[in-house]
């Protein structure tokens, strides 16, 4: 457990999977839960990254930024979601080609 | 004892991820991405990285996923038992989803990664708040104002009619 390469293969894995969801989910709150996921991963590379360089605090400001994006990234992202439901009563990705009815 | 409690943290972040993504109801999707994002603060705290541990309980937990699971709430009428929702190309994302965590675990095992060692600190609280009112002063206050925007625009975006 006290390898690098460990936690480098627990983002790896969360990436693929978050990869997966984007790809492959036809509801869009699923899509977000899978960009969820794959900024996860990058955090614990970030911080995986840190802790093996001699625990480098700017990985850990860095991890911070990416936490405050994804809280920004959600809100905005429900709000266009929730807006997608009201035109188009759906929030199927396929179905949702235009941003307007 | 330790290596037990860190793969057993192991094991919830991935089996649950591997819940979000695989699960027919989103309602359970989201309960399983909030074992995941349990799962990654026991990771943090491996990583010597107990107060981001904390941010990530306190605003992944506690903002994004109650801000996700409001969205589900919304978006489907709740007497309808039409929660779940399907998914398309499955055969061609699994292959590409494999493909690509194989090709990044290649490159993870194969690279020869420098580290250096490091003491365990006391804790990382002051160096975090030393660094965000010195060397990263900047891009903190743009991130306040990239907050401001983002509920702003939230707040107008998700109006009814205007």
């Amino acid at each position: 457990m006290d390898q690098l390469s460990v936690y480098l293969l627990v983002g790896v894995v969360l990436f693929g999977l978050g990869v997966f969801a984007i790809m492959t989910r036809r509801n869009a709150v699923a899509v977000l839960m899978g960009v969820e996921l794959v900024l996860n991963a990058a955090n614990v590379n970030f911080i995986a990254f840190a802790r093996f360089n001699g625990l480098a605090i700017s990985g850990h400001i860095f991890a911070l930024f990416v936490i405050v994006l994804a809280a920004a990234e959600a809100a905005v992202a429900l709000a266009i979601i929730i807006n997608l439901y009201h035109n188009f009563h759906s929030i199927n990705v396929e179905e949702a080609s235009s941003l307007k009815r | 004892m330790t290596d037990l409690a860190f793969w057993i943290m192991v094991a919830l972040t991935l089996g649950s991820a591997l819940v979000v993504v695989l699960n027919k109801n989103l309602i359970y999707s989201a309960v399983a991405l909030l074992f995941t994002l349990i799962g990654i603060a026991g990771l943090y705290i491996f990583l010597w990285a107990d107060f981001l541990a904390g941010v990530q309980v306190a605003i992944y937990i506690g903002g994004i996923l109650v801000l996700i699971l409001f969205g589900i709430m919304l978006t489907h009428k709740i007497i309808s038992v039409d929660i779940s929702h399907t998914s398309i190309q499955r055969t061609v994302g699994t292959f590409l989803a494999l493909l690509l965590i194989a090709f990044l675990a290649w490159v993870v095992v194969r690279t020869p990664w420098l580290t250096s060692p490091a003491i365990e600190p006391q804790g990382t609280v002051t160096a975090i708040g030393r660094s965000l009112m010195t060397d990263y002063l900047l891009p903190f206050e743009v991130a306040s104002v990239l907050l401001l925007g983002a509920l702003i625009g939230a707040a107008m975006l998700s109006r009814r009619d205007s």
